[in-house]
C-alpha cells in the first residue's frame, strides 16, 4: 500500500533564529526535504533611497552607513566613489591610502562575521562566532578611535575622508594585522579539518560556474564558483592598481569553497593593508570641494567590491544640490536569486547552511 | 546458573534493599532514598546549569554568570523563580491532554534512572539485580514525552523535531544496549553496584571501543551536541518545546539536565569504576567522576557544530552499529576462550583493536552531500 | 562523501578551544570596570559654547534628520542671538555632521554615554541643557584641540589594561 503523504509549508522567519535578521523563506517540504522556495523580505525597508531623494549629497553618506551594516566603511566608499565620479572630484593620496586600509579592514571583519555565523548556523555553539567577535572587536576599536564610532562610522567624505588618523592608530594597526594570521591559523586548526564541518559543507549548496554567473552573483559566492572577478582588479578604483594581491576562487562552488574563498580573502587583505601601510603618504586628506555640492547634470555609476560582493551606486544628478535619483546594487540582494536554485532538493539543515553562506545582510537587502 | 564461574542471569529479579532491619525498615529506606535521590536529581541539574554556562564560557573566553550569589551559583535558583511565575501559555488548537502530560512523561523517566545508581557501595534506592536492564528499558520512555510535547504543540517545527527524536533514538538504541552488553560480560552481573565492584581496573580500559560507542550513543540518546537535532535552535528554532512556557517548559528543561547527569552517572559507574577510588569517601569519588564526564560532554558541545539528520542515522547504523557487533564479539570470545589471561593483557589488545577498528571504519564511512532529486 | 582525516580534525579542533579556555575572558564587567573610550567618540548628545556661537544655524542645516530645532532673533545691536535650540536625542542619530558644519567650532560632540532616560520627553535637550559647563564631556571629534587633552582609548589589542 503506497502511504498518502502531503507536502507542508513552514515559514522561516521573519523572526527565526537562521535568517540573520528580518528576512522569511516560505518553505514547502516533503518531510525534511525541501521542495519549493518563497523568499519574502522587505521587513527592514526604510526606503534608503527615496530618502536620499531629499538630503544633499554629503548628508547621504549617513544612510549608507545603514545598509549593510556589517560593513559600513565600504558603503561609504562607494558611495563617494560615484558621487566623486559624477562631479569630476579627485580624493588626495592620503585620502584614498586611508580609505584603502579602511575598506580592507572593514573586508576582514566582514568575512569574520560571515564564516562565524555560518559556522553558528551549522549548529556549532556559539564558539566560533564568539571567537570571531573577539577579533572584530579589535578592528572596532581600530575604527572607533578613527571615527569615534563602532558601527556608524561615517567616515568617508566626498573628495576625502573625515578626519586624519591620530599617531597611535598605524602601531595598533601593525600590532593588529601581525597578531591576524596568527589567529586565522588558529581558527582553520578549529574548523577546517574538522570531519563534522567537511560533511556538512563539502558538495552542499553546489552553485555551478555559469548558473553563478547567470544570476549575476558577485564577491565570495561567484568566486567560491571558481569565477575570477574582483572589481579590484576587473575595474580599479582609488589605489588598488599599486598593491599586490590575489583573487582567491574556488572550484566545485558548494559552502566549503565560499569559507574559504573568504579566509583566503583575509589574508590577501592583511597583505593589502601592509602595502598600503608601508606607502601611505603625508599629506592632504579632503580636496578642495564647494561648500555646497551641486553637481552637473548627468547620472554616473561608481561601483566597488564590497565585502559581500559589488557594491554599486547609480546617481541621478538635475544639477540642485539633491541626487534626483539614488539606487543601489545591493549585493547581498543579488546573491540572494540563486537561493531557489540553491535550496530545492536540500534539507532544512543545509538550507540554512547554505543560506548563511550567501552572507546576506537584511539592512542591504531591503534597504 | 553460572558459565564459568560467573553468575549470570538468574532467572528471577529480586531487589536487595539493604538496612531493612528496624520496624517499617522497607519503606523507611525507600523514603529516605527517594528524597535523596529527588534531591540529588533537583540539586544536581541546578549545579550542572551552573557548571555548564560557566564552563561553556570559559572555552568562549566568557565569564558567565557571576553576579547572583558568589560566583553566579544563585543564577539557576534566579532562573527557576523567573520560569516559575511566567504566565503559562497554552495555545489555542493544541491537544490539551497530550500537551499537559508530555512534561511529566518526559521527566519522571529521566529520574526513574537513578533509582538504581550507586552513589557509595550498595547506596542505591534498590540494588535491582538487572540494574542496567532496567536502565535502558526506562531511559528511552522520555522520549515519548518529547514526541507527545511535538505532536500535541499543533506546530510544524515541534513536528519535525519529533519525527527526528524518533527516528534518532530508536536508531542509536541498538548501539548503546551492544556497547553496555560487552561490559556486562566482564563484570558477569547486571547490578550496577555488582558491575563496579568487579572493576579492579575501570572497564574504560577494559572496553575502550565499548566506551566511545557508548559515549556517542549517549550524546545521541540525550540529544547533545553533536546530535542535538532536536532541537537544534539553527533550524527548528528550539524543537519539540516550542509552544511551552513557564512550569512545563522548566520541565523540559530539567529533562535535559536530568539525562544529562543520567549519562554521566552511568558512564562513570559502568565505566570509570564508579564511587571505587582511593583516599576520598566513595561518594565524593562518584561526584568528581561525574563531573569530569560531563565536562567532557561540555567541551564536546563547545566545540562541534551538528550533525544532519540522514548523517546522525548513516552513523548510527553504518558506523557504530557494526562496531558495536564487533565489539561484543571480541569481548566474548575474550571472555569465553581466555578467563584467566591477566587484565592488562586483554587492556592492550584491546586498546589496539579499537585503535584499528575505528580507523579501517573511518575508511568505509561514507555520506552523501548531494541533493535528493525533487 | 569520502574523508581524508578520522577525527584528527575534531581532536585539533577541541585542542584549540581548550586553548582558549585558559586564556583571559575578554569580557569586561562593565558598571564595575570601564574601559577608555576613543578620544574622538560620538556619545549621545551635543556640547555647546555659547560664548563662541554666532547663531548661524549652519549646524541645524546640515543635520540630515533635522533634530536641532533654531529660532534665532536680532537684539537691538542687530546682532543674532539664539531664542531656542533644541536637540531631540531620540531622533540624533550621532553622526557628527552639524559638529563639522560649525564654522566657530563651538558644537562638540559628547562623550557621554549613559544617557538613559525615564521618559521620552526628557530626550528632548533644550539650549541650556547642552550648554558648556565644567561637568560637561567635550568630544575630540573634529576638534584636535579636546582630542589632545583627553586619555588615551584602551584598546584591546594591547590586553588587559582596564583595571582602573
Ligand atoms: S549628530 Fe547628526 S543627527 Fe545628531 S544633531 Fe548632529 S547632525 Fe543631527
Ligand atoms: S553652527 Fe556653530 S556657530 Fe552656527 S549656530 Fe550652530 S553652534 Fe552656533
Amino acid at each position: 500500500m503506497a502511504l498518502k503523504t502531503e507536502t507542508f509549508i513552514l515559514n522561516a522567519g521573519p523572526q527565526h533564529p537562521s535568517t540573520h535578521g528580518v528576512f522569511r523563506m516560505r518553505l514547502t517540504l516533503d518531510g525534511e526535504v525541501i521542495q519549493d522556495v518563497e523568499p519574502v523580505f522587505g521587513y527592514l525597508h526604510r526606503g534608503i533611497e527615496k530618502l536620499a531623494e531629499g538630503l544633499t549629497y554629503p548628508q547621504d553618506i549617513v544612510f549608507t552607513d545603514r545598509l549593510d551594516y556589517l560593513a559600513s566603511m565600504t558603503n561609504n566608499q562607494a558611495y563617494v566613489v560615484a558621487v566623486e565620479k559624477l562631479a569630476g572630484i579627485q580624493a588626495p593620496e592620503r585620502a584614498e591610502y586611508l580609505r584603502v586600509i579602511m575598506a580592507e579592514l572593514m573586508r576582514i571583519s566582514s568575512h569574520l562575521m560571515a564564516v562565524g555565523f555560518l559556522l553558528n548556523d551549522l549548529g556549532a555553539f556559539l564558539t566560533p562566532l564568539l571567537y570571531m567577535y573577539r577579533e572584530r572587536e579589535k578592528i572596532l576599536d581600530l575604527f572607533d578611535m578613527v571615527c569615534g564610532q563602532r558601527l556608524t562610522y561615517n567616515y568617508m567624505r566626498i573628495g576625502g575622508v573625515s578626519q586624519d588618523i591620530p599617531e597611535e592608530f598605524i602601531p595598533a594597526l601593525k600590532k593588529y594585522i601581525d597578531s591576524l594570521p596568527g589567529f586565522i591559523n588558529e581558527y582553520e586548526q578549529l574548523l577546517a579539518t574538522n570531519e563534522i564541518v567537511l560533511i556538512r559543507t563539502k558538495n552542499v549548496g553546489i552553485l555551478t560556474k555559469e548558473s553563478a554567473i547567470n544570476y549575476s552573483a558577485a564577491g565570495p559566492v561567484l568566486r567560491g564558483s571558481g569565477v575570477k572577478w574582483d572589481i579590484r582588479k576587473a575595474d580599479p578604483y582609488s589605489v588598488y592598481e599599486r598593491f599586490k594581491f590575489e583573487v582567491p576562487v574556488g572550484s566545485v562552488g558548494d559552502i566549503y569553497d565560499r569559507y574559504r574563498v573568504r579566509i583566503e580573502e583575509m589574508h590577501q587583505s592583511i597583505a593589502i593593508i601592509r602595502q598600503a601601510m608601508e606607502q601611505l603618504p603625508q599629506g592632504e586628506i579632503q580636496a578642495k570641494i564647494p561648500k555646497v555640492l551641486r553637481p552637473p547634470k548627468g547620472e554616473a555609476y561608481g561601483h566597488i567590491e564590497g565585502p559581500k560582493g559589488e557594491l554599486g551606486f547609480y546617481l541621478v544628478s538635475d544639477g540642485s544640490t539633491n541626487p534626483y535619483r539614488l539606487h543601489v546594487r545591493p549585493p547581498s540582494l543579488i546573491n540572494l536569486t540563486a537561493l531557489k536554485e540553491l535550496l530545492v532538493g536540500v534539507k532544512i539543515a543545509d538550507a540554512m547552511a547554505i543560506f548563511g553562506s550567501i552572507d546576506i545582510c537584511v539592512g542591504e537587502v531591503d534597504r | 546458573m553460572s558459565i564459568l564461574g560467573r553468575n549470570v542471569l538468574p532467572l528471577t529479579v529480586h531487589a536487595s534493599v539493604l538496612a531493612p532491619d528496624w520496624p517499617w525498615g522497607f519503606w523507611s529506606h525507600m523514603i529516605i532514598f527517594v528524597v535523596i535521590v529527588m534531591a540529588f536529581v533537583i540539586l544536581m541539574a541546578m549545579g550542572f546549569i551552573w557548571f555548564e554556562r560557566r564552563v561553556i564560557s570559559r572555552y568562549q573566553i566568557r565569564i558567565g554568570p557571576n553576579r547572583i550569589g558568589p560566583f553566579g551559583l544563585l543564577q539557576p535558583v534566579a532562573d527557576v523563580i523567573k520560569i516559575l511565575i511566567k504566565e503559562d501559555i497554552v495555545p489555542l488548537n493544541v491537544d490539551k491532554i497530550i500537551h499537559l502530560l508530555a512534561p511529566a512523561v518526559a521527566i519522571i523517566p529521566a529520574i526513574m534512572v537513578f533509582a538504581v545508581i550507586p552513589f557509595s557501595n550498595g547506596a542505591s534506592l534498590v540494588d535491582l539485580n538487572i540494574g542496567i536492564l532496567y536502565i535502558v528499558a526506562i531511559s528511552s520512555i522520555s522520549i515519548v514525552g518529547q514526541v507527545m510535547a511535538g505532536w500535541g504543540s499543533n506546530n510544524k517545527y515541534a513536528l519535525i523535531s519529533a519525527m527526528r527524536v524518533i527516528a534518532q533514538v530508536v536508531s542509536y538504541e541498538i548501539p548503546l544496549a551492544l556497547s553496555i552488553i560487552g561490559v556486562v560480560l566482564f563484570a558477569g552481573t547486571l547490578s550496577m553496584n555488582g558491575i563496579v565492584q568487579q572493576q579492579s581496573i575501570p572497564f574504560i580500559l577494559l572496553q575502550p571501543l565499548g566506551f566511545i560507542i557508548y559515549f556517542l550513543a549517549s550524546l545521541a540518546e540525550v540529544n547533545r551536541t553533536p546530535f542535538d537535532l532536536l532541537e537544534a535552535e539553527g533550524e527548528i528554532v528550539a524543537g519539540y518545546n516550542i509552544e511551552y512556557s513557564g512550569f512545563k517548559f522548566a520541565l523540559f528543561y530539567l529533562t535535559e539536565y536530568t539525562e544529562a547527569i543520567a549519562i554521566s552517572t552511568i558512564i562513570t559507574t559502568l565505566y570509570l569504576a564508579g564511587w571505587k577510588g582511593p583516599f576520598l569517601p566513595p561518594v565524593l569519588w562518584f561526584l568528581i567522576k561525574v563531573f569530569a564526564v560531563f565536562t567532557l560532554i561540555i567541551w564536546v558541545r563547545a566545540t562541534l557544530p551538528r550533525l544532519r539528520i540522514d548523517q546522525v542515522m548513516g552513523f548510527a547504523w553504518k558506523f557504530l552499529l557494526p562496531l558495536a557487533f564487533i565489539n561484543l564479539l571480541i569481548t566474548g570470545v575474550q571472555v569465553v576462550a581466555w578467563p584467566d589471561l591477566s587484565q592488562w593483557v586483554i587492556v592492550a589488545v584491546n586498546i589496539v583493536l579499537s585503535a584499528v577498528l575505528i580507523v579501517a571504519f573511518s575508511r568505509m564511512f561514507r555520506t552523501k552531500g548531494d541533493k535528493v532529486e525533487a | 562523501m569520502k574523508l581524508k582525516s578520522y577525527g584528527e580534525g575534531i581532536a585539533k579542533g577541541m585542542l584549540v578551544t581548550m586553548k582558549n579556555a585558559i586564556r583571559d575572558p575578554i569580557t569586561t564587567q562593565y558598571p564595575e570596570k570601564r574601559l577608555n573610550i576613543s578620544r574622538r567618540s560620538r556619545g549621545n548628545q551635543l556640547v555647546w559654547n555659547k560664548t563662541a556661537c554666532i547663531s548661524c544655524s549652519m549646524c541645524a542645516r546640515a543635520c540630515p534628520v533635522n533634530c536641532i530645532t533654531m529660532v534665532t532673533s536680532r537684539d537691538e545691536n542687530k546682532k543674532l542671538q539664539m531664542d531656542k535650540m533644541d536637540v531631540d536625542t531620540g531622533v540624533c542619530i550621532s553622526c557628527g555632521l552639524c559638529v563639522e558644519a560649525c564654522p566657530q567650532k563651538c558644537l562638540f560632540m559628547s562623550r557621554d554615554y549613559e544617557k538613559a532616560v525615564y521618559s521620552r520627553k526628557k530626550l528632548k535637550l533644550t539650549k541650556e541643557d547642552i550648554l558648556m559647563t565644567d561637568s560637561s564631556k567635550p568630544s575630540g571629534y573634529y576638534s584636535p584641540e579636546n582630542e589632545t587633552k583627553l586619555p588615551k582609548q584602551t584598546l584591546l589589542i594591547d590586553g588587559k589594561k582596564w583595571d582602573k
